[in-house]
């Protein structure tokens, strides 16, 4: 343990040279820019650039990289606040209350709360790293493929019969996604599902794709259907709008302590940042007196799932060093870069490249630090955009949109799909399903099965393996608890009600 | 920032511009744009590295005039990739980077494409495969597995291995012949993940490619029985303790007569003049001299055999009647063929 410490404090001198700070600078802005342009990801971002940092030491290159990757995790919550875009999975449950504040004028305070969670949960997660790295790279390493179900059907269940529309409507949401997840070459018996011959369906429907269309596309078409007035215009700016916020996040620790849990868990396991923002949304509703109100513009509504994604996204780098399994896309396309260096990920890295490890861990420390500041000084200009005349703004987001819809696979019949899934999400929301659990199960509908039916080969068809040690009958048991709440709750209230008051 | 980029680009453009007035006028053909570089995979994987790297090498020691743009196109075990190459008839600034799957993902799925429909441009190594347990289990050599899988009933025994009906399936189904006993097969997404269930306990075997398992052997965490080549790795560095890459048996010494090599190697689209062809071959004959592609070879055990043109074309030839052969016993071929 004191050695750790030892090597973090050396970890600091190389990291803090001033030409690495100009790295981080430069990175986390990069980073920014790639999450606000939905479709070309913090992976993309990462895989363009990775060959221009061949020419410099390991650890300045990686520095370099891992702070685009903060950038674009900071980023992916700008659009979801400002336009109900989200430009990464991750944000999509920011956006749930996120969109509301802006519209109701508070843009400032959700990008605010947004930005200083997100640094919370990512600060938590490397302490942890700094830590319990071995204990918890142990951990990892326990999870085969029940356990991943059982942590999906925990994400899943954590859903339904939350949100304020019946639960059937949100089970019929999340079947429509299970279907288009379902799209393209199942995994484990090599045979194509669902394209009816098609080339273009041979991918399947990508999450990005239809993301931007439900988000994006239909919340044009509803504020053209509203009549082109654009709420939220009243924003004010105002530089002290980052104070007055940070004065209110105290409240809401339990939430934060929770959502850290739950992302540091998630990030490890590697089910990554996504459905840990949609567990940590999920139960924070559950748990919160404010739960009601989620979905309405509560603050509490934005702090959770940013906590837990960043904390996320932070702790999936850790598996990838210690273990050489990526925890999420960008993490993949990292490995991909140290190998280049000459540096093999894997149980050996700790022991044998202690100043490039260490390095790495005190850039995320002071890349974080940096990361925040840069980010909160550009609050007051995100949240002037919205004074933008709607008739000039939607022309744009609607070209950014079909533009990030080419990037993610550059094919035009993307573009085409984005179209029809604006139309989708429109009549959709019209028609009052929600859209989250559709979204939910196009990112992990696909990993769920594949998960499912590994289990399944491995245990000769008996669904026992899912209650075969305690760790998966502890989640399973979890999602159990998650997917019937409110008939258990609905229950207790009946039991109390017929004592006269 | 903006700046700094845009200046970036100037540069490049410039130094670009400088490179292309040098030429004589009459010079051989060179890409005039950005080449893409498909790979028909996911990130992370075998020939993702590979291909990253390549762009590393050739972006470094400016081997070429313009970049090289690493795209992966995964869709349909790789159809996607591959089609899209088909269908860029005569387009010189697209390269493709394959896998087994070249020959497996048209005769497993009917996606309509063959090697025949894209023009072969050169192969760059062949990949290893080693059958690898978790080094806590008690079988220290091939044999001595072999025994227990014999010994134990059908399906017992956990086979983990990347994609459904690609190369670690048909190996695993060519060991449940020469043994003639049935391992569980169980199909994960990525040989870095494969790796990992392994060392988690969850799977008892694979056949990883060397590099997918290399740091886990470091680390003592998984020990490889034998491999599956017609003689022993030429590698002598040490890995762990004594034990080198040139250490590991061939499973043919050990009773297990099964052999597999997997292609990675290049191709453009049809159509293609072959001055363009002559340009990549040449191309990829300077990276095979360049330090890193010698470090990488080394790291993975790569089998650095290295063809272009007529000969080439008869080892896909020979290649594609081993794959219709294998995966015809294994019943994997899809309906449609």
């Amino acid at each position: 343990m004191f050695d750790n410490f030892v090597n973090l404090w050396h970890g600091f001198a190389v990291a803090g040279d001033p030409f690495n700070i100009l790295l981080m600078v430069v990175g986390i802005l990069l980073g920014v820019i790639i999450g606000v342009l939905p479709g070309l990801g913090g992976a993309n971002g990462v895989a363009i650039l990775l060959p221009l940092t061949f020419s410099m030491s390991p650890t300045s290159a990686i520095i370099l990289l891992s702070c685009i990757y903060w950038g674009a995790l900071f980023g992916g919550a700008i659009t979801s606040v400002l336009f109900n875009i989200p430009g990464e999975p991750w944000s999509v449950a920011t956006t749930f209350d996120g969109h509301p504040m802006a519209r109701q004028g508070k843009a400032g305070e959700a990008l605010t709360a947004a930005f200083t969670s997100s640094f919370v949960g990512a600060f938590v997660a490397i302490l942890m790293i700094t830590l319990v790295a071995p204990l918890v790279a142990a951990f990892a390493l326990r999870f085969g493929p029940a356990e991943k179900f059982a942590v999906y059907f925990l994400a899943f269940c954590s859903f339904v019969g939350m949100s304020k529309e019946p639960p059937a409507k949100t089970i019929v949401s999340m079947m429509i996604g299970f279907a288009l997840a379902a799209v393209g070459l199942d995994m484990v018996t090599g045979q194509l599902r669902l394209t009816f011959g098609s080339e273009e369906l041979l991918n399947g429907f990508d999450f990005l794709i239809a993301v931007i269309g439900l988000f994006g596309i239909g919340e044009i078409l509803l504020t053209m259907e509203e009549g082109l007035e654009f709420r939220g215009k009243s924003a004010k700016i105002d530089a002290k709008v980052v104070l007055r916020t940070w004065a209110s996040l105290p409240r809401y620790w339990a939430t934060s302590i929770r959502s850290c849990i739950i992302g540091c868990w998630m990030g490890i396991t590697p089910a990554g940042a996504t459905p840990a923002s949609f567990m940590a949304y999920g139960i924070a509703k559950r748990v919160s007196k404010n739960g009601k109100n989620f979905g309405n513009g509560e603050i509490e509504g934005v702090v959770a799932p940013e906590t837990a994604a960043h904390a996320a996204g932070t702790s999936a780098l850790l598996p990838m060093l210690a273990l050489g399994v990526p925890g999420s896309p960008t993490a993949a396309v990292l490995l991909g870069g140290l190998l280049i260096w000459g540096l093999q990920p894997g149980p050996m890295l700790f022991v044998e490249q202690k100043d490039f490890v260490w390095g790495l861990i005190a850039s995320m420390y002071l890349g974080n630090v940096v990361g925040l500041i840069v980010v909160l000084t550009t609050v007051p200009l995100f949240a002037a955009i919205l004074r933008i005349p709607f008739s000039i703004i939607a022309p744009v987001i609607l070209v950014i949109c079909a533009i990030g819809a080419y990037t993610v696979n550059n094919n035009v019949f993307d573009v085409v799909m984005m179209l029809v899934f604006g139309v989708l999400g429109y009549v959709l929301k019209k028609t009052n399903y929600p859209l989250a659990p559709l979204v939910l199960a196009i990112v992990l509908g696909d990993s769920a099965e594949e998960a499912f039916r590994q289990s399944l080969l491995s245990s000769g068809g008996s669904i026992g393996i899912f209650w075969s040690n305690p760790l998966v009958s502890t989640i399973m048991g979890l999602g159990l608890v998650a997917a019937l709440y409110p008939m258990i709750s609905n229950l207790l209230s009946r039991l109390r009600s017929p004592q006269p008051a | 920032m903006k700046n700094f980029h845009a200046l970036g680009l100037g540069t490049l453009t410039a130094l670009g511009l400088a490179a292309m007035s040098i030429l004589p006028a009459a010079a051989e053909w060179k890409p005039t744009k950005p080449v893409e570089f498909i790979v028909p995979a996911g990130t992370g994987g075998g020939a993702d590295q590979m291909a990253r790297t390549l762009q590393g090498i050739i972006a470094k020691h400016e081997l070429m005039p313009t970049q090289l743009i690493v795209i992966n196109k995964s869709g349909g075990a790789g159809g996607e990739g591959f089609l899209d190459v088909k269908n860029s008839k005569a387009n010189p600034h697209k390269i493709v980077i394959t896998l087994s799957n070249l020959f497996t993902t048209p005769l497993a799925t009917g996606i309509p494409f063959n090697w025949k429909d894209m023009t072969p441009v050169a192969m760059l190594a062949l990949d290893e495969f080693v059958l690898w347990v978790n080094a806590q289990d008690p079988y220290k050599t091939a044999q001595e597995y072999e025994a227990a899988i014999k010994a134990a009933p059908d399906g017992t025994f956990k086979m983990g291995g990347t994609g459904s009906k690609q190369e670690d399936q048909i190996i695993t189904v060519a060991i449940e012949k020469a043994l003639g006993k049935k391992m569980t097969y169980i199909p994960y997404k990525g040989g870095g993940e494969v790796a990992v269930q392994l060392v988690g306990g969850h799977v008892n075997s694979t056949v990883n490619n060397p590099i997918e398992a290399v740091s886990q052997w470091r680390g003592d965490k998984v020990r490889p029985l034998c491999v599956f080549d017609q003689k022993q790795l030429p590698y002598t560095d040490k890995i762990l303790g004594d034990l080198s890459w040139s250490s590991i048996p061939t499973c043919k010494s050990a009773g297990l007569d099964v052999e597999y090599l997997m292609l990675r190697g290049i191709f453009m689209p049809p159509g293609v003049s072959d001055e363009q062809v002559a340009y990549f071959v040449d191309l990829f004959k300077k990276v095979r001299e360049t330090p890193e592609w010698q470090q990488l070879m080394k790291d993975g055990a790569f089998n650095q055999t290295f063809m272009a043109g007529a000969e080439f074309k008869d080892w896909l030839t020979k290649a594609e009647t081993t794959h219709k052969g294998l995966m015809q016993e294994a019943g994997f071929i899809a309906a449609a063929n």
